[in-house]
């Protein structure tokens, strides 16, 4: 199978960086260290039997309620990659804890990752070293806080004109 | 008496404010501040199937200091605010506000960080036609409604 193939090769080349990984019914994940997030996902891209030439999505999740401590990955960032070449498509995921939630800027590989790490940096207040302008993106300047946080409250509005019902 | 008599049935004698107001009410040109869905149904109720010319109500403009009345449709968000409430302040007098949809009445089924919480918060409304999104008849009854506060207000010069 042609999606084991990239799980295969990401664990020989990179047998300490991976944490974990599983497919489930054709979709391939495999959760990693945030330290070699970059070449992995250069691994990834340029090597010609996998080409993921493409970033589809990258966004992030708060487990804060969902049993994971804050010491070991509060936090998890999700890339998925799709190869326009082969059509086939790979998850990678990378825990971050609550202490420090920074992991590498994939600006470098895709410039798209531009905006979305800039909206993961809005949402969730993940970091992105090596980002050329990491801000926010969606909300205002003056907005303090991370909205998308599961302990940041629902209705906690920061109104810049009018009440704050 | 004897000057009505004298003209005849050539001049009809009435009000100033009972003028103005049926020429204002049937010459309404709507600002629409479109920012979601709702849009969709307002270019429905816009277009001519529902004809709202009927109303003097169909030329929309896109500068709020052309318009009269200013149409909020869609859900405004905290960041959005301030730009309602600017164009809102660079219509001229004398001038209204029409809340369409259930976003721009209460703030809809959005209760979060990012919504404002009925546009009535930051501009003062006239007319809410209520809906998600409101049914093109239900915009033409705002519209009647808003014709008859016009014509019932005190006309301004």
């Amino acid at each position: 199978m042609e999606e084991s193939l990239t799980l295969k090769k990401l664990r020989e080349r990179f047998p300490a960086s991976i944490i974990d990984t599983h497919s489930f019914r054709g979709d391939d994940t495999a959760v990693i260290k945030r330290v070699d997030v970059v070449d992995i996902c250069r691994f990834l891209k340029e090597s010609p039997d996998l080409s993921y030439n493409f970033l589809m999505d990258l966004t992030a999740v708060d487990y804060l309620q969902m049993g994971n401590s804050p010491k070991e990955g509060r936090f998890e960032v999700v890339y998925h990659l799709y190869s326009l070449k082969y059509n086939h498509r790979v998850r990678i995921k990378s825990p971050l804890t609550e202490a420090d939630p920074t992991i590498d800027s994939l600006t470098p590989l895709w410039a798209v990752a531009n905006w979305l790490e800039r909206e993961c940096w809005d949402m969730f207040g993940i970091r992105f070293d090596g980002h050329p302008d990491l801000k926010r993106i969606l909300l205002y300047e003056q907005f303090e806080g991370h909205p998308l946080r599961k302990d940041y409250p629902l209705t906690g509005r920061q109104p810049l004109i009018g009440p704050k019902n | 008496m004897a000057i009505e008599s004298a003209l005849g049935e050539s001049v009809v004698l009435t009000r100033t404010d009972k003028v103005l107001g049926w020429a204002r009410k049937y010459s309404l040109f709507l600002y629409p501040f479109v920012t979601a869905c709702c849009g969709m149904e307002y270019m429905a109720a816009a277009a001519s199937h529902y004809d709202i010319d009927r109303f003097g109500a169909g030329l929309p403009r896109f500068s709020p200091r052309q318009a009269d009345v200013l149409f909020v449709v869609g859900t405004i968000s905290h960041k959005q605010a301030p730009i309602l409430k600017r164009v809102w302040e660079q219509m001229c007098e004398p001038k209204w506000v029409v809340a369409f949809g259930g976003c721009t009445c209460s703030g809809g089924p959005y209760d979060n960080y990012a919504t404002v919480q009925g546009i009535d918060t930051i501009v003062p409304v006239d007319v809410y036609i209520p809906g998600c999104p409101p049914r093109p008849e239900t915009v033409l009854d705002g519209i009647m409604k808003l014709q008859e506060k016009i014509q019932s207000q005190k006309q301004e010069l």
